[in-house]
């Protein structure tokens, strides 16, 4: 690890003018950047910590039936907050699914947004990596590239987004609200993530020293509570990244999808709203061949980046499996194993 | 450069003065204050090894920097014996032979009263391994781990919600 500077600022405006200088990083918890700083990785000349910062670990329940979330809110937190479950199930999965409890404990909500992608080539400083190093390559291309992007990659990066809690976020339209030298703004979490184009290392909209302060989900995203579920594969039964994953959610009214949301993960640089499949649904009955039709049309442009074409069928099925979960209605109490697929689907065969 | 801080560890309180930023809890613990029974595995969040309660919540300490935890109150394996009197979740490991080479003990075992205190688990075996998954035993211990964790849970009870540190 390079050897930084150590800031602890009181106040936001402090602290946004601070990581505004070139070299600097805001430190949350920590337990992605400071990884990525022993891998030399990342090489920050100071550490902006918001740990001083007042108001960011508050979770409001508004009382329209939204919800804001602080950034500094700790996954595991948020995860058991009864009420927001309740309102937000799939969020609670998700987040749930992801990493280990003692991460979880300390993970922040705005370092889970902002996390960076797992590509062993971005992690190794001895490969080519364009987004590490813009200009130098991408060793990705031709190496082991079986659980890269599947939709919106590039010839400069094809790496995913990992973040299981960005799945459901994106479905469910939440909002991002940030703060700067230039004053707030919103950013639907949708567009805050950037594609990689030729640009890699751009991966938010973020400008230098903006700050995420807090996180919010619409009203009309616990409409969907009673049919929301998360779904993630992975390559071993828990603490490990999705190779594929998908948060649904349906609002059925006599029989009928009213409304569908639906969200794929781990297959683009960005979590990955499927708004095609949504409009397929609507009006559909919450059938196994309306899901498959949806699935078809939320992988419909994707291609493989590499050896991975496999990624785009088992997608098409997680995605279906996650809104057959959903119809078959929210678990009053999560499943022991959060968003696992070996969980078999009432009166469904396991495998079609 | 001197960074003070102040941590209380195990009920007792330390100053301390941080020569670099970049010293993480794990580091500080192991070989700045002589308490080794902390383990380091993979030094990178992977393994659960370096697990420790910090302000009563099981963390990786490896990815913790001392500098931003001015003020907590850490427990370590080291503070969970009253004396020759082990911890029940100690003694639970002891009887159903939950370990072997010893490596990722005393991960489990903080990571277990962290779980038990957390209160989502409770005696439903798949459950507590679910919740234990952030630790990774090479030796394969992993059925008397649950056992333990499920017996000691049984026998903590409400109580151990609250009072089991
Ligand atoms: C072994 C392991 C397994 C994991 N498995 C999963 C998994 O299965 N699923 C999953 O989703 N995640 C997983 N993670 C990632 C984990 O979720 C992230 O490390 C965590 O969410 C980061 O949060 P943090 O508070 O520690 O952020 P930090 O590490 O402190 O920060 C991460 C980045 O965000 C920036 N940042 C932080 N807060 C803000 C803010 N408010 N505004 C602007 N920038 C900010 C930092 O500058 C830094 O670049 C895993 C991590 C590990 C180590
Ligand atoms: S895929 Fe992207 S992150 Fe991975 S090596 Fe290529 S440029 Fe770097
Ligand atoms: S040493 Fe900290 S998780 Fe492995
Ligand atoms: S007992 Fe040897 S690693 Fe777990």
């Amino acid at each position: 690890m390079n050897r930084f500077d150590y800031l602890r600022p009181a106040s936001i405006a402090e602290a946004i003018a601070a990581a505004a200088q070139p070299g600097s990083a805001y430190l949350a918890s920590g337990t992605n950047l400071l990884d990525l700083m022993k891998g030399d990785v990342v090489r920050p000349a100071r550490l902006v910590d918001l740990g001083g910062l007042p108001g960011l670990d508050r979770i409001e329940l508004l009382p329209d039936g939204g919800a804001r979330i602080g950034a500094r809110v700790r996954n595991a937190d948020l995860a058991y907050h009864p009420e927001f479950s309740r309102r937000f199930p799939a969020v609670a999965e998700a987040l749930l699914s992801g990493a280990s409890a003692q991460l979880r404990n300390a993970a922040t909500v705005g370092g889970n947004l902002l996390q960076r992608t797992r590509c062993a080539y971005f992690y190794d400083p001895a490969s080519a990596c364009n987004k590490r190093a813009p200009g130098a390559g991408c060793d990705a291309r031709g190496g082991e590239n079986r659980l890269h992007a599947v939709l919106g990659w590039s010839e400069r990066c094809i790496a995913t987004h990992p973040s299981d809690f960005c799945v459901p976020l994106a479905a469910l339209g939440a909002v991002v609200e940030i703060e700067g030298q230039a004053g707030r703004r919103e950013v639907p979490l949708e567009e805050f993530h950037l594609l990689p184009g030729e640009t890699p290392e751009r991966e938010s909209v973020l400008a230098p020293g903006e700050l995420v302060v807090a996180l919010r989900l619409p009203a009309e995203a616990a409409r969907f509570a009673a049919h929301a579920r998360y779904v993630k594969l992975r390559e071993r039964t828990s603490y490990a990244f999705a190779v594929v994953s998908a948060a649904a959610g349906l609002r059925i009214e006599q029989g009928v999808i009213a409304e569908a949301r639906l969200a794929l993960g781990g297959v683009a640089a960005k979590p990955w709203r499927a708004r095609a499949a949504e409009a397929a649904l609507a009006g559909a009955r919450p059938d196994a061949a309306s899901f498959r039709r949806a699935a078809e049309a939320a992988l419909a442009e994707a291609t493989p980046s590499g050896d991975n074409e496999f990624k785009i069928e088992l997608a098409r099925r997680i995605a279906a499996r996650a809104l057959a979960l959903a119809a078959i209605g929210t678990p009053e109490r999560l499943p022991a194993l959060p968003a696992s697929p070996f969980a078999p689907v009432p009166g469904a065969p396991l495998h079609g | 450069m001197s960074l003070p801080i102040t941590l209380t560890i195990n009920g007792a309180e330390h100053r301390i003065a941080l020569d670099d930023p970049r010293v993480t809890l794990l580091d500080l613990l192991r070989e700045r204050l002589d308490l080794p029974g902390t383990k380091k595995g993979c030094d990178r969040g992977q393994c659960g090894a370096c697990t420790i309660l910090l302000d009563g919540r099981r963390v990786n300490s490896c990815l913790a920097l001392a500098i931003s935890h001015d003020g907590a109150e850490i427990t370590t394996i080291e503070g969970l014996s009253q004396g020759e009197e082990l911890h029940p979740l100690q003694a639970a490991f002891v009887a159903h032979d939950a370990f072997q080479c010893g490596f990722c003990t005393p991960g489990q075992i903080m990571s277990a009263l962290g779980l038990i205190q957390e209160g989502q688990a409770g005696t439903d075996p798949e459950r507590v391994r679910e919740g234990m998954s952030g630790n990774l035993c090479r030796c394969g211990a992993y059925r008397g781990i649950t056992e333990a964790v499920v017996e000691a849970q049984e026998k903590l009870g409400q109580a151990g919600r609250k009072e089991a540190a």
